[in-house]
């Protein structure tokens, strides 16, 4: 099978976006937007059509899935033996890829012609989301960590674009702002890594990089800098790139705010794709972790294990129900993070990786679909807070259905999709750590639990004051919903294990039910306690956030990491290092080049006489000149 | 102390004496008069030296042409009781500095240096020998010069009549 | 008759008016007493060149032919420069140099 033809994908959505940025202004907005809906239509079922051929149509005989290089062009040759690529690479992970960014972003363009709708900057919109798409497919089928990094800052190019889009609202500016400076700062520990990690293999390429039988595995150990090996410290730094960009403690800060752009954008970046580029990096790179630097694993697995808590009890005290989704979505991520942490490589030991991409799969499906349908909500009330909701099951049917569906799918009841990913996860964190297991439990029933407080919020209790009677939305909006609804229902069952694996080779899963049920009933009893607390206004939820006064505050008040980072910038890098740097900028620096000027300046003026036009000042220089001259001349004669 | 001595120390003492007040006087008219004075002394110092001819052409040309050009325009363009601004202190004093540095400078030079002076005739010159020496393209002949020089008086003639004349357009 | 006086008696009182004549050159204003200070310089020179001739090569007269040229360059020079003088004048109803400084108009 021939698969060059798959450098289209990532290329059709920049074309895209050139043709749409070229031609915003000049053609219809609607126009716009069908012709990226299209655009996005062919290269969804192109990469169906990869996938298909990819995992069900593979060469006889094969066991595992070969790592594919379908595309490959050099693109700058910086050594004989370091040379930066561009290219397509399909392994299981981006083929699974490339199904999740293409299917989210079709629905997410699809819904958007109804959500955007008579929104200024329409065609604005889709041209970034076409930039949007370009860039993260490019970023999972990139056959080196370079192509990676590139691809990887224009994801958050287009995240900061995104974010401000309603660049009239201070706060979507700041907000923008915020998320590209904490991704960037993350990335500069990405950029570190890579030059550390080329620097020790002499490699940016994937397939060498990842190879286990290689001898770059083992390289990397023997240099050591502060008791790591310079691996485990190139990981850890690469790492950090992906924990900026998963949101990941502590630098999830930007994700919540990052909730000020639109909804669908929230959807397709900062729930479904985006945010799980740091997973699939760590994922992409997993056989380097896992032999070459298993420390760097265990910081993985628990910045995973300790994110996913922390977002989880915050989850718990927002009022914004963007924000509610934003906390989960980085508990989820956390998830992820953390069974890659647990996880080792080949067969039974991968469980944790194929727990991870299956989690990520499904965790795109019905995050996305959580989104889109706050965005439903959302325009249907024309208010961000739940509590200015309450009774919209009746107006919203679709949606209130839809929105279940994903409320129990993520609170993993069986038979949604996000029971089986769940608790593959929890199997793995199981056989490999203990005190991340009882983390896992913890934060399943704090995630029933909150989503459960969101949806009661805002499904049932009483009617709100609203400004027009709340009416579903069109069919371009729900149709994505219900498709994702379907996806979310029905995904769990795809054999992840046989197709998604650590090695690229098949193996046989089961359910552990030991560990499944008591999953199940602390689900079940998050969702009762939020039943209990939100299905009737009772007071009872006042009562207990007065009762765990001081945890609801820091709850509420996101743990104040925000004032944490602000204290932290503010009142100690800007006073200690910005200010005196700026002091010696605008001082020395500046001072020196001023002080150039204003002394040429001064000598200028100075000898400005000199060039009077005046003759006799001339040939006054002139004849002491020729006397003095004379004069040394003669001296030097007779002497 | 001979004759011709006291003569040359007069002519000197004039000539430096004149000299200083041309360049000083704050009278324009008056230094007219001073450089006059100098150059009836030189012209004086030519006859001391033997050189008739270039005596009386310094009188003519000098004393009596030139001067009296230079009169004439004075009374074109100053008024003949107009005193100049006294000159700078500063500018004067390095001025007088360097010049007297210079002087001094070429004064030693010239003592330091033994000239062969060869006085063995002193005849002056006929008016033949520089009839001769003007019209002669031989050895010691200076037709060439000559005819260059009468070139130049011709330009300069036409010149002085072009650039003083009154130009149409600005009237 | 000028036996008695040594060549450098001439050369002094030469060099003496030669600077004397700069002097007048750098310091005075006046166009005019610019150029009568020129006319010193100039004869300094033919000073010396007679001199020079009388007493180093008194056979032949270069220095004599010299001067000659020189008083008929000063004339064309004096009438020329006058010219100019005029010209200025009557452009800025003023010689002074120093007020002279514009090349247009």
């Amino acid at each position: 099978m021939d698969f060059s033809f798959t450098v289209w994908i990532p290329l059709l959505p920049l074309i895209l976006f050139v043709f749409l940025g070229l031609t915003s202004g000049s053609i219809r907005p609607k126009i716009s937007g069908y012709i990226g809906t299209a655009g996005m239509t062919i290269t969804t079922l192109m990469s169906y059509f990869v996938a298909y051929q990819y995992f069900f149509n593979r060469p006889a005989g094969s066991e595992t899935f070969e790592k594919i290089i379908a595309f490959n062009t050099v693109w700058l040759n910086l050594t004989e033996k370091l040379q930066i690529n561009l290219g397509v690479l399909l392994d299981p992970i981006s083929v699974m890829m490339l199904v999740v960014i293409t299917t989210v972003s079709l629905m997410v363009h699809i819904y958007s012609i109804g959500y955007m709708n008579g929104e200024k900057g329409y065609s604005r919109f889709f041209s970034f989301l076409s930039l949007f798409s370009f860039s993260m497919l490019g970023l999972v089928v990139a056959t080196n960590i370079f192509q990676m990094y590139i691809c990887w800052e224009l994801v958050g190019v287009s995240s900061y674009l995104l974010i401000s889009f309603y660049y009239e609202r201070p706060t979507a500016v700041a907000a923008g702002k915020k998320a590209f400076i904490v991704t960037r700062f993350a990335d500069l520990g990405f950029l570190i890594g890579i030059l550390l990690l080329s620097f020790v293999s002499g490699t940016f390429d994937f397939v060498s990089l990842t190879d286990p039988q290689g001898a770059l595995i083992t390289q990397g150990s023997s240099l050591t800098f502060m008791g790591l090996s310079v691996m485990t410290w190139a990981l850890v730094l690469i790492f950090m790139g992906g924990a900026g960009k998963s949101a990941m403690f502590p630098l999830h800060i930007w994700l919540p705010d990052a909730m000020e752009g639109p909804t669908p954008v929230s959807a397709l970046i900062h729930a479904a794709t985006m945010v799980v580029a740091g997973v699939y990096l760590v994922a992409r790179l997993f056989p380097l972790y896992v032999f070459a630097a298993p420390d760097a694993l265990t910081i993985v697995g628990y910045v995973g294990g300790i994110t996913s808590l922390f977002a989880a009890v915050i989850a718990c005290t927002q009022n914004d129900i963007k924000r509610v989704l934003a906390f989960s979505t980085m508990s989820q991520i956390g998830y992820m993070m953390l069974a890659l942490g647990v996880s080792g490589y080949g067969d039974h030991h991968g469980l944790g990786f194929m727990a991870s991409m299956f989690h990520l799969f499904t965790h795109a499906m019905f995050k996305a679909l959580l989104f889109l349908a706050a965005g439903a909500i959302i325009h249907a009330v024309h208010s961000n807070f739940m509590t200015e909701m309450g009774g919209l099951r009746k107006y919203l049917p679709i949606t209130h259905i839809t929105f279940l569906i994903a409320c129990l799918t993520i609170a993993g009841i069986p038979p949604f999709s996000g029971f089986f990913s769940k608790d593959e996860i929890l199997t793995a964190a199981w056989e490999h750590d203990k005190f991340l297991f009882f983390i896992e439990y913890a934060v399943a029933g704090l995630t029933a639990f909150y989503m459960f407080r969101l949806y009661f919020n805002v499904f049932w209790g009483k009617d709100r004051h609203y400004h027009h009677t709340p009416h579903e939305s069109p069919l371009v909006m729900t149709g994505p919903l219900m498709f994702l609804a379907a996806a979310s229902m029905f995904t769990g069952f795809i054999p992840f294990s046989s197709l998604v694996t650590s090695d690229s080779k098949p193996f046989e899963s089961h359910i552990e039910w030991m560990i499944a049920i008591p999953s199940i009933l602390i689900g079940v009893i998050g969702i009762l306690v939020a039943m209990w607390f939100y299905k009737k206004e009772n007071g009872i939820s006042e009562k207990m956030a007065g009762g765990l006064k001081h945890l609801y505050k820091w709850s509420y008040n996101k743990f104040y990491m925000d004032e944490v980072y602000l204290f932290v910038t503010k009142k100690i890098i800007f006073n200690n290092i910005s200010r005196p740097a700026a002091w010696f900028d605008r001082h020395v620096v500046d001072g020196t080049m001023n002080g150039i000027a204003s002394v040429t300046n001064r000598t200028s003026s100075g000898i400005k006489g000199f060039q009077s036009g005046q003759l006799q000042k001339y040939g006054f220089v002139f004849v002491s000149g020729v006397i003095i001259l004379v004069f040394t001349f003669i001296y030097i004669w007779f002497n | 102390m001979t004759i011709s001595e006291i003569i040359f120390y007069l002519f000197s003492a004039t000539i430096i004496f004149f000299s200083i007040l041309t360049v000083t006087s704050r009278r324009i008219l008056r230094a007219a008069v001073y450089l006059l004075f100098v150059l009836v002394s030189t012209a004086g110092l030519y006859f001391m030296l033997n050189y008739h001819f270039l005596a009386a052409v310094q009188l003519t040309l000098y004393a009596g042409g030139i001067v009296v050009l230079i009169i004439f325009s004075i009374l074109l363009t100053s008024h003949i009781s107009q005193k100049f601004e006294p000159v700078g202190i500063k500018k004067q004093i390095f001025s007088a500095i360097a010049m007297a540095a210079g002087a001094i400078l070429s004064i030693m030079v010239i003592l330091n240096y033994g000239f062969n002076s060869l006085i063995t005739v002193a005849d002056n010159p006929t008016m033949n020998t520089i009839g001769y020496g003007l019209l002669n393209y031989g050895k010691n002949g200076y037709a060439l010069p000559f005819e260059v020089i009468s070139i130049l008086l011709l330009a300069a003639m036409f010149a002085s009549i072009v650039i003083a004349k009154k130009d149409k357009k600005t009237n | 008759m000028t036996a008695v006086i040594p060549l450098h008696y001439f050369l002094i009182v030469s060099t003496l008016m030669f600077f004397i004549g700069i002097y007048g050159f750098l310091t005075r204003k006046n166009l005019i007493t610019i150029l009568m200070s020129v006319e010193l310089i100039l004869n300094s020179v033919n000073i010396n060149f007679v001199a020079f001739n009388r007493y180093l090569f008194p056979g032949e007269l270069q220095g004599h032919f010299f001067t000659l040229f020189i008083i008929a360059v000063a004339a064309a020079e004096a009438a020329v420069a006058i010219a100019i003088i005029i010209s200025v004048y009557r452009r800025f109803t003023n010689i002074d140099v120093e007020r002279v400084d514009t090349m247009k108009h």
